[in-house]
């Protein structure tokens, strides 16, 4: 039957290579060298990188003045990956790192992309730091609920009677509800969207490309590997239809309300969209007015 | 003869057609596009790729709206969709 299709219909094209010769559209922002990447069968973290270009592209961003920044980690490969100027840090550090790199270079837009142990285990000091201060960086968080990399260790983020590694019988830590967590430290910009909101995140990575200020995106991303295999949570697909779902979109829910249970509903949402000075704008506005002071001193001699 | 505005129906509704290309070797068999594309376009192939996974193939491609829904969530960059106009769809069905 597809043989038959195949030889009839050149329009259908089922193979590898048709007629036209036309590049994968993400051909030219990956590092081909690299492919196939390490990331698992089932894993959302390939969606999440093209979703990100998706909505780089629906931003209008130029592409020579993005940053990637990532830590250690699956999601740590992404800057490794992705063929823009990327910086792949020492663990947890990825914030710090795009905070100076803003600071130098103020017209770029700068973009974390790491994953939840990075972000808020090791890294979680930076990260409230970095939107107390309205450091104008973009945070795209992928929460997998677990170490992925390191062999499935309980994470800040396992939900409670989830198993892994290191809980055998079940996670007894009340997980961080990541979006509370960046909304009380005082992002301008917080949303959550799972792997299975492709088009969805990338309207969420649009908005926060062009806005100043903090902007936090949650990602809930499966992790087939060791979260599903721990869990009984079935293939990649099926933790990422569960997802679906179990997703309520609730754009006016509060943020500090609603953490992840285990097989609770998951709200997604663009939580906060608000504008509060930046860090570079307080910066600039403090030189300033210390500069006019001393001008005011010295004449007044 | 002009008219104030277009009369309903005037215009044709044009077809939109175009190409679903697989890179079958890049594929790791997630079956994301098979499983979530909305008007199920695609179909596990029968064959192995280089990798032993059964790739996607193209089983019902009138079905297809060229939303791209697979290209975007496919995890392994492994699947593109690209619209051609009704015009240059013919010009290959010619070939």
């Amino acid at each position: 039957m597809q043989n038959e299709i195949c030889c009839e219909s050149p329009i259908i094209a089922g193979t590898a290579e048709p007629e036209t010769n036309i590049q994968h559209p993400m051909e030219g922002l990956l590092r081909m060298d690299r492919m196939p990447h390490i990331w698992c069968s089932g894993c959302g973290l390939g969606s999440v990188v093209t979703a990100f270009v998706e909505g780089l592209k629906k931003a209008g961003s130029d592409f020579d003045k993005v940053a990637v920044v990532s830590g250690i980690g699956c999601t740590g490969r992404v800057a490794g990956y992705i063929n823009l100027d990327s910086f792949h840090t020492t663990h947890g550090r990825a914030i710090p790192f795009a905070t100076g790199l803003k600071m130098a270079n103020n017209d770029m837009t700068t973009v974390v992309i790491s994953g939840d142990g990075d972000l808020f285990a090791i890294g979680g000091n930076h990260l409230i730091h970095a939107a107390r201060r309205n450091v104008d960086i973009n945070v795209i968080c992928v929460n997998n609920f677990i170490y992925g990399m390191t062999g499935g260790q309980t994470a800040p983020t396992t939900p409670l009677q989830a198993r892994s590694s290191t809980a055998p019988y079940g996670n007894y830590e009340q997980p961080f509800n990541l979006v509370g967590l960046a909304a009380a430290a005082g992002a301008s910009y917080v949303a959550r969207w799972s792997a299975m909101h492709v088009r969805r995140l990338a309207d969420s990575i649009a908005v926060a490309a062009n806005k100043k200020g903090f902007c936090f995106i949650e990602v809930i991303s499966p992790c087939p590997t060791v979260f599903a295999r721990k869990n009984m949570g079935g293939t990649g697909l099926d933790l990422l239809k569960s997802f679906g779902e179990r997703t309520v979109i609730d754009h006016d829910a509060d943020p500090t309300k609603i953490p992840i249970g285990m097989n609770d509903e998951i709200v997604c949402g663009n939580f906060i969209n608000e504008d509060r000075p930046t860090y570079w704008e307080n910066v600039q506005t403090g030189i300033r007015d210390a500069v006019d002071k001393e001008n005011v001193y010295w004449k007044n001699l | 003869m002009k008219y104030w505005e277009t009369p309903f129906g005037m215009q044709k509704p044009q077809v939109v057609s175009g190409h679903i290309n697989i890179l079958k070797d890049r594929c790791k068999g997630c079956s994301f596009c098979i499983d979530l594309c909305p008007r199920q376009v695609l179909e596990y192939s029968t064959d192995f790729n280089e990798k032993g996974y059964h790739s996607p193939v193209v089983a019902n491609l009138d079905a297809c709206t060229f939303c791209g829904l697979c290209e975007l969530i496919c995890p392994d960059f492994a699947i593109f969709v690209v619209e051609t106009n009704p015009k240059e769809a013919a010009l290959v069905q010619e070939k």
